[in-house]
């Protein structure tokens, strides 16, 4: 743990969400040293050479994503942040946005330099409304600054940004139902290609980047990309991260550390271990809980893309969390199948239609109403959904339902064979 | 048609509709001023947002389907919604639940009689380390149990 915190180098400050606090400890420096040195194209380049992958979900490489803007400048580009955290599990956005928001709003606005955009949206989720009101005051202070509007520090780029508030639809994280969203319309996801990067927001080429992304992209202007590639495990996972842990552990938080740091060390060092000494690890799900959860004997792995990858699940938004001996899976899954059947977006036959039926089969397991095959019949939902919908929100639900089944499957077949939940009477919370 | 929300409402509606580079993104925003006014979105308030964007009530009326946060119903005013997503269900937001339900004598989407309270249950806040989460219109509460909740409402009482 001899890492220095970088990311949240400066939220235990008091009034650190303050424009004169950010200041104060270096803010903005990055901005000031970029625009003057870097055109365009070489912050593109920095960026692709630091590595940083996107902290959304899918860990693409943000410089490269970059790279598909299309040449050609006849239409305006726009800049939307994904400040729309909804993966359960994942709190880590809303830590950068309520306590370091300068952090993000300087990494928004060196990616809208880099992209050649004079427009970025944040795009944050309506629940958040703590987070709307902060940020809202750090893009005035920003405005005051000179940060923001008309020719930057006198570099002759010129940026806005409008706050968007979503409205309770975990689907608008999937970066085409934010686009729709923003365009005013029901959260349906896009058919991809096209990519946003050539037709976007209203039409136009857009970038979609994740709070934790940009604010990492402050970080790479302020210290280079040789830096930022240092960190973590080069070449391909590098950077410090965000990490959320929560669920059955002692001190559950946001935990800052670089990439590839060991699940056990987070869990046991920096979220101080199991909740209760009596009932050890069960399972847990690193990423998000559209992740493929790992049982106990399968925790000893790197936190980074490749690794968890390697392990058969993935890092995703990082919003881990774990689950003791008193749990029971059949519960678990079914709260897991709950959330996906509400949150479906209702385009895809495959989902809205998979996940109704999920949430049936898993609510007869758990109150001991199973049938012969169940499980089976789960597992098998599960893979006809995967690869059939248009977004990868039809993965979200199918990899916890496969993977649960099958770590566990003795447990399924023994809710389905004893018609009743065997840890019932253990599982008190 | 009347306009069914006061001018100044009317006038901040206008403003969002130069706001953006194409005028159906003021939608969502003009719904939530409208609700906030409201305190919900009636038939007559998506008529009336309908004709100031140029779509048609049928097309506001998906949109506002759409999106768990604006509501067709009047909502109580301390409306408590409670994460009931795996996280915090994992550290018990069942039983405050309950014993919210016991509590207020209503039931999950239910209003007290007298217009005070409301409960629904809702998908994940993005609060995992404090469960169980749950706000009360737009104040955040967590961890919370019993004791806590109860403190919580003889405030709100």
């Amino acid at each position: 743990m001899a890492f220095e915190p970088i990311l949240t180098r400066n939220i235990r400050k008091p009034g650190s969400e303050t424009i004169d606090v950010y200041m104060a400890s270096g803010g903005y420096q990055g901005l000031r040293r970029a625009l003057k040195e870097f055109t365009p194209e070489k912050l593109i380049e920095e960026v692709k050479a630091s590595g940083l992958r996107g902290r959304g979900g899918a860990g693409f490489p943000t410089g490269m994503k970059w790279g598909f803007l299309p040449k050609t400048k006849d239409k305006p580009r726009y800049l939307c942040v994904n400040a729309d955290e909804s993966e359960p599990g994942t709190f880590k956005d809303r830590l950068l946005i309520e306590k370091d928001p300068h952090l993000v709003l300087e990494g928004i606005i060196l990616s809208a330099y880099a992209i050649e955009s004079s427009l970025a949206f944040f795009y944050i989720r309506g629940e958040f409304h703590q987070g709307c009101r902060t940020f809202e005051k750090a893009v005035q202070e920003a405005y005051a600054k000179g940060f923001l509007g008309k020719n930057i520090l006198g570099s002759g780029f010129n940026l806005d940004i409008i706050i968007y508030r979503g409205a309770g639809a975990y689907i608008c994280g999937e970066e085409t139902a934010l686009l729709e969203s923003l365009e005013g319309k029901r959260g349906y996801p896009r058919i991809k290609p096209p990519f946003p990067a050539i037709v976007g927001l209203y039409g136009c080429p857009t970038i979609i980047n994740n709070v934790e992304t940009l604010a990492n992209v402050t970080l790479i202007a302020e210290r280079g990309a040789a830096w930022f590639a240092s960190i973590g495990r080069p070449p391909k996972n590098t950077g410090p991260k965000l990490f959320c842990l929560s669920g059955h552990v002692k001190r559950p938080g946001v935990f800052e550390a670089p990439l590839g740091v060991p699940f056990l060390e987070l869990l046991n060092e920096y979220a101080g271990g199991m909740k209760h000494p009596d009932r050890p690890l069960k399972a847990a799900v690193p990423g998000g809980s559209s992740m493929k959860i790992l049982p106990a004997a399968k925790c000893d792995v790197l936190m980074d893309f490749d690794s968890l990858a390697a392990a058969g699940t993935m890092l995703g938004s990082a919003g881990g969390f774990v689950m003791d001996s008193g749990t029971c899976i059949v519960w678990a899954l079914h709260n897991v199948a709950r959330f996906y059947a509400h949150e479906s977006c209702g385009q895809c036959t495959p989902c809205r239609e998979g996940t109704g039926w999920l949430v049936k089969i898993l609510a007869r397991l758990e109150r001991g109403d199973g049938h012969p095959g169940d499980v089976d019949l789960l597992a098998g939902i599960a893979g006809k959904i995967e690869g059939n919908t248009v977004c990868p929100f039809g993965e979200a639900i199918a990899w916890p339902v496969e993977s649960y089944v099958r770590v566990f499957r003795d447990e399924f077949e023994e809710h389905a064979r004893a018609r009743a939940c065997p840890g019932k009477a253990a599982a008190a919370r | 048609m009347t306009i069914p929300v006061r001018p100044e409402t009317d006038r901040r509606i206008d403003e969002l509709l130069t706001r953006f580079p194409m005028r159906g993104s003021a939608l969502l925003p003009a719904l939530y001023l409208v609700q906030e006014e409201k305190g919900h979105v009636s038939d007559e308030s998506m008529e009336y947002v309908a004709s100031k964007i140029g779509v048609s009530p049928a097309f506001v009326a998906g949109v506002v389907s759409f999106y768990t946060m604006f509501h067709r119903q009047p909502v109580g005013r301390h409306h408590i919604q409670i994460c009931r997503t795996l996280p915090c269900a994992l550290i018990g937001a069942d039983e405050v639940m309950a014993h919210l339900k016991t509590r207020l004598g209503i039931r999950d989407g239910e209003t007290r009689a007298d217009g005070k309270f409301s409960l629904a249950s809702v998908e994940c806040l993005g609060a995992c380390d404090r469960a169980p989460f749950l706000q009360i219109n737009d104040r955040e509460h967590g961890p919370v149990d019993r004791a806590k909740m109860d403190e919580i409402l003889k405030g709100l009482e």
